[in-house]
């Protein structure tokens, strides 16, 4: 979106009025589970300066609390002094907070008007949490700071893992949440051209619900239908922005719904009709069940996503590929990123690089690498059905 | 705290890597350079010099944009989207993979690229040449155009990904399927989608058309105006031309000049 002109004026050394820019998206991921700092990712993140304007930027790790690998690491971003006594009332209530903090952060980074941050490590309260999965109360709570508590936006929520994001460049984000002093197995991170919105600190990305985590280049015109659907089921979108019902959407399907992420690839990004047309009937009639049963989550519109959870990270683009995306491997280490530049800059030389198919799903597991090559015209794989 | 945060990976102003000028030949180290220094560097050397070469190249954009001489440009690493664009004289070898938007609106000139490049190669071309060593990615060629004398040519070595040739209004689009397994067939769908000018040659199999397209055999002069250009993408990468003229070949045309003429009728 244009009309930031004070902004990236402020932000742009040439001071030009032209906003150049698109998302930029990096994953990076050691499959063999080994934590690495800040320097790989930080780097190629901002490497690709002329997708971000500094209106948006943030980090996701994981692998990042192991000392507290089994609590919920809650990010929480608070606009005004009122939102942190009501959100702590609220947590004190329903769990057991094992640690309470503020974000450590540099001061002398450049990012303009940061809200506090805070982190808590948490336990559902075993004599409330009953009849419900503990990832439901979590969601729940999640849901009622984000939509109950003015000022109040829960950035992340899941375990051994935590996002750090706000308005700035990448570099100046990683600088001011002091990223030097963490590590972590996978890195996701992203540098933001705010689509519909203006750049604010709670519609950075990547976007966070329990354990999933989405990085998002383009724009969803779906996003209407997909959030009245993902209301139905609880999931409020609350931060001004249209890539946060992609990760409501991975949350339900594959951790409620209990899909194959193959399969959820599917309901985003559906084979043409001409293909469904065109199968056998066994299958015919899978992806016509899929289009009736999850066509409010089709994602209509011009994607490029990094999403991850504990132990994978995965890509995937629109049908049409509409949005760049480039995969990569060398050695253990796992890259997607939206420019093969900001890869090789930090892996000059890889054992493998290519640009997947729209609609083809990439995924990085830990220890193993899976790569899917989907079938023009489906599966063989018969559990899928 | 003095905190050790570089921030290394963004290309700042001011910043301009040596440049070293020998016999006629400048060498350019672009590290950390932004891509508008770096475009300056060569609208500065590109009249005088005999070649320039650039190494450390890792993402910048526009790379000979709007140069207006024929100066030969050697690129070391991966160039960033729009390399080409607008340019109007140079020939540019890229020794890596290019990005997205190579010879974007280009009038003449030529790209060597050997390796592969991303998608939407030769956006909107007018007109030189485009060679692709490997595979290249969704809409090459996407609106190419030609007029009298101007006539764009993209060969892609490899084979492409979906869109190939979309809207296509003019000029020659060569993919010659050179890193496919025998047997296996171009996985590009919609290709030649809202064509209504020049003519895509592919060697191989294509699966699936757009409905403004059709698929039709080689004719004679088919021939005589393709294996110029074959010869030229050989002598460029160390192909045997007699291998790659023996494949079979299609031509893809389109059904009508003017698609949606009646649209809004």
């Amino acid at each position: 979106m244009n009309g930031m002109g004070v902004n990236v004026s402020l932000n742009n050394p040439y001071s030009n009025d032209k906003v150049i820019e698109a998302c930029a998206i990096f994953g990076m991921m050691d499959l063999s589970g080994r934590r690495f700092g800040f320097r790989d990712p930080v780097k190629a993140i901002s490497n690709m300066r002329e997708r971000s304007n500094g209106l948006g930027a943030g980090f996701a790790i994981y692998g990042l609390y192991p000392e507290h690998k089994d609590d919920y690491a809650l990010h929480i971003m608070y606009l005004n002094r009122n939102a942190r006594e009501k959100t702590e009332k609220l947590l004190e209530q329903n769990f057991d907070v094992l640690k309470a903090e503020e974000i450590p952060t540099d001061p002398k980074a450049y990012v303009q008007s940061p809200p506090p941050i805070w982190r808590y490590f948490v336990q559902p309260k075993k004599s409330i949490a009953k009849n419900i999965s503990q990832d439901d109360y979590v969601l729940e709570n999640v849901m009622k700071i984000n939509t109950g508590i003015r000022g109040a936006l829960v950035i992340s929520s899941g375990k051994n893992m935590g996002v750090f994001k706000g308005v700035g460049f990448p570099e100046d984000i990683a600088e001011y949440f002091c990223l030097d002093e963490y590590e972590g197995y996978m890195w996701i991170c992203h540098g933001r051209f705010p689509t519909n919105t203006p750049g604010w600190w709670g519609g950075s990305q990547p976007f966070n619900i329990l354990d999933w985590t989405v990085a998002h280049n383009g724009e969803l015109s779906s996003y209407g239908a997909n959030r009245r659907y993902l209301e139905m089921y609880g999931y409020y979108s609350t931060m001004y922005t249209d890539s946060e019902v992609m990760v409501y959407a991975l949350d339900l399907l594959v951790r409620r719904h209990k899909l194959p992420l193959e399969v959820v690839a599917k309901i985003f990004a559906p084979p043409f009709w001409f293909e469904i047309d065109a199968m056998e009937p066994k299958e015919r009639n899978f992806y016509m069940a899929l289009r009736q049963c999850y066509g409010s989550l089709l994602m209509n519109g011009p994607f490029a996503i990094i999403a991850a959870r504990t132990g994978e990270m995965i890509g995937l683009a629109d049908r049409l590929k509409l949005r760049p995306l480039t995969v990569a491997i060398k050695g253990d280490l796992f890259y997607i990123s939206s420019e093969e530049s900001a890869i090789r800059l930090v892996a000059p030389h890889l054992d493998k690089v290519w640009k997947p198919r729209g609609g083809e799903l990439v995924v990085g597991r830990l220890k193993t690498l899976k790569l899917l090559e989907i079938p023009q015209s489906g599966w063989e794989d018969e559990k899928l059905y | 705290m003095n905190r050790e945060f570089s921030h290394e990976g963004r290309k700042t102003l001011d910043a301009p890597g040596p440049v070293m000028i020998n016999n006629g030949v400048v060498t350019i180290n672009a590290a950390n350079m932004h891509y508008r220094d770096l475009n300056l560097l060569l609208k500065t050397h590109s009249n005088l010099a005999k070649r320039i070469n650039i190494y450390n190249v890792y993402g910048q954009r526009y790379i000979g944009t709007g140069l207006r001489n024929n100066v030969e440009i050697h690129v070391y690493g991966t160039p960033g989207n729009d390399l080409a664009a607008f340019m109007d004289g140079p020939t540019i070898y890229v020794h890596g993979n290019a990005q997205d938007g190579v010879g974007n609106t280009m009038n003449s000139g030529k790209v060597v690229v050997y390796g592969c490049a991303g998608d939407v190669v030769g956006y909107a071309m007018r007109g030189g040449r485009i060679f692709i060593r490997d595979d290249a990615g969704y809409r090459v060629g996407i609106h190419m155009k030609e007029y009298g004398e101007q006539k764009p040519v993209i060969v892609i070595g490899g084979t492409a990904q979906d869109f190939l040739g979309e809207y296509m209004a003019g000029g020659i689009l060569v993919v010659l399927g050179l890193t496919l397994s025998h047997g296996e067939t171009h996985k590009a769908k919609f290709v030649g989608t809202g064509m209504h000018g020049g003519i895509i040659y592919i060697r191989g199999q294509v699966t699936h058309v757009g409905k403004e397209a059709k698929i039709t055999e080689l004719e004679e002069n088919d021939v005589a105006l393709l294996k110029p250009i074959i010869e030229e993408f050989c002598s460029y990468f160390n192909f045997n031309i007699d291998e790659v003229l023996a494949g079979e070949f299609k031509k893809i045309v389109p059904l009508s000049t003017r698609p949606y003429g009646k649209l809004y009728t």
